[in-house]
């Protein structure tokens, strides 16, 4: 779902960049309010790893391949606003190390391929998850169900794009149902690989899965070892 | 608290195996999008990348000439890339925030 420079004009191109700016700001700002150390390997991890599954692109219907977004999958893991800027880094390396995206393009597809499947699909895990029991299962599901849609999100996040600003004349109608229909089939390839990642996180280090934070025994707030301060026996 | 580092390092293994040896079997058919602009008429508009000469360009390392390992290897540089800016990043957001508080906090012994 990388958009190459040309498809979008620069009056859309560059408004979608001050959206991507503003929305990359308010993460780094929540980020630095409650980064701990340990949080910096594991985004580093989670970086990584949406890049690699972003290579490995799936056949879908006749002729068309689909790749994992990751925006749920990161946000899963390791919250919404640090894993907008996890998935934003991995588009920034694909279009600067392997034009993969244009640098035109880059506001456009931080916004469809970071905020909205990080944001609009984080708030449908949280209603999935509120709708089913509290278990690891349902965490399980409400990750997969919510990555499926959230690829859909962002094929709709396209589609506006392409009614502000698409090239070519192609009927915007058209090209909403055609990126409806792929990304849904897409979006069953997303959810699946997101909910086995999940699932397995859960199993090895289920306090390491942001979204089912809520799931772990309640512990008190001073977990490491504790250095009495100077001067005090 | 339990350690983080054998995760993250267990993480990175496997994600450098899926760059390396998973990615040059990858479907080489266009994505969604590309597939849409193909047959909606607008891959026309597209214009070239500015970085398409870079030596890494189209997940490909040039000089190499067996494609899959030229792939595996720009999945290897990728990894490492976005492990690197992703956490760099954090230890600059993590450093400037330290800087900010009024009070330093203590250095962990």
């Amino acid at each position: 779902m990388h958009i190459p420079d040309g498809f979008i004009d620069a009056p859309t191109s560059l408004a979608a960049g001050a959206v991507a700016v503003t929305g990359l700001a308010v993460c780094v700002h929540k980020t630095a309010d409650s980064l701990e150390e340990r949080d910096i390997p594991l985004a580093g991890l989670t970086a990584a790893f949406v890049f690699a599954v972003q290579m490995l692109n799936f056949p879908v219907a006749s002729g068309t391949s689909g790749h994992l977004l990751g925006g749920v999958l990161a946000a899963v893991l390791v919250g919404p606003y640090l894993g907008t800027l996890c998935v934003s880094v991995v588009l920034l390396v694909q279009a600067l190390l392997f034009a993969d995206g244009g640098l035109s393009a880059l506001g456009l597809n931080v916004v469809n391929m970071a905020l909205v499947t990080s944001f609009g699909g984080y708030a449908l895990f949280l209603l999935v998850r509120r709708l089913l029991p509290r278990t690891r299962a349902s965490v399980v599901v409400a990750s997969g169900v919510a990555a499926g849609l959230g690829v859909v999100l962002a094929s709709l996040a396209f589609t506006v794009e392409y009614a502000l600003g698409g090239a070519g004349g192609a009927s915007v109608s058209t090209v909403a149902s055609a990126m409806v229909g792929v990304h849904v089939l897409i979006g069953i390839g997303e959810g699946t690989i997101t909910a086995l990642v999940v699932s397995a996180v859960l199993a090895t280090r289920p306090d390491l899965v942001h979204g089912a934070a809520h799931l772990l025994p309640h512990r008190r707030l001073v977990v490491g070892p504790r250095v009495a301060p100077e001067g005090v026996a | 608290m339990r350690r983080t580092a054998p995760f993250v390092v267990v993480g990175l293994v496997v994600t450098a195996a899926l760059a390396f040896f998973v990615s040059p079997h990858a479907s080489s058919s266009p994505d969604g999008l590309n597939k849409v602009a193909i047959d909606e008429g607008f891959d026309r508009t597209e214009q070239p990348h500015a970085l398409a000469d870079a030596p890494t360009a189209g997940y490909a390392v040039r000089g190499v000439d067996d494609d899959g390992l030229s792939t595996g290897l720009a999945g290897l540089i990728g990894v490492a890339a976005t492990f690197a800016v992703a956490a760099g990043l954090l230890l600059v957001v993590r450093r400037a925030r330290g800087r900010s508080e009024a009070t330093p906090a203590p250095a962990r012994g």
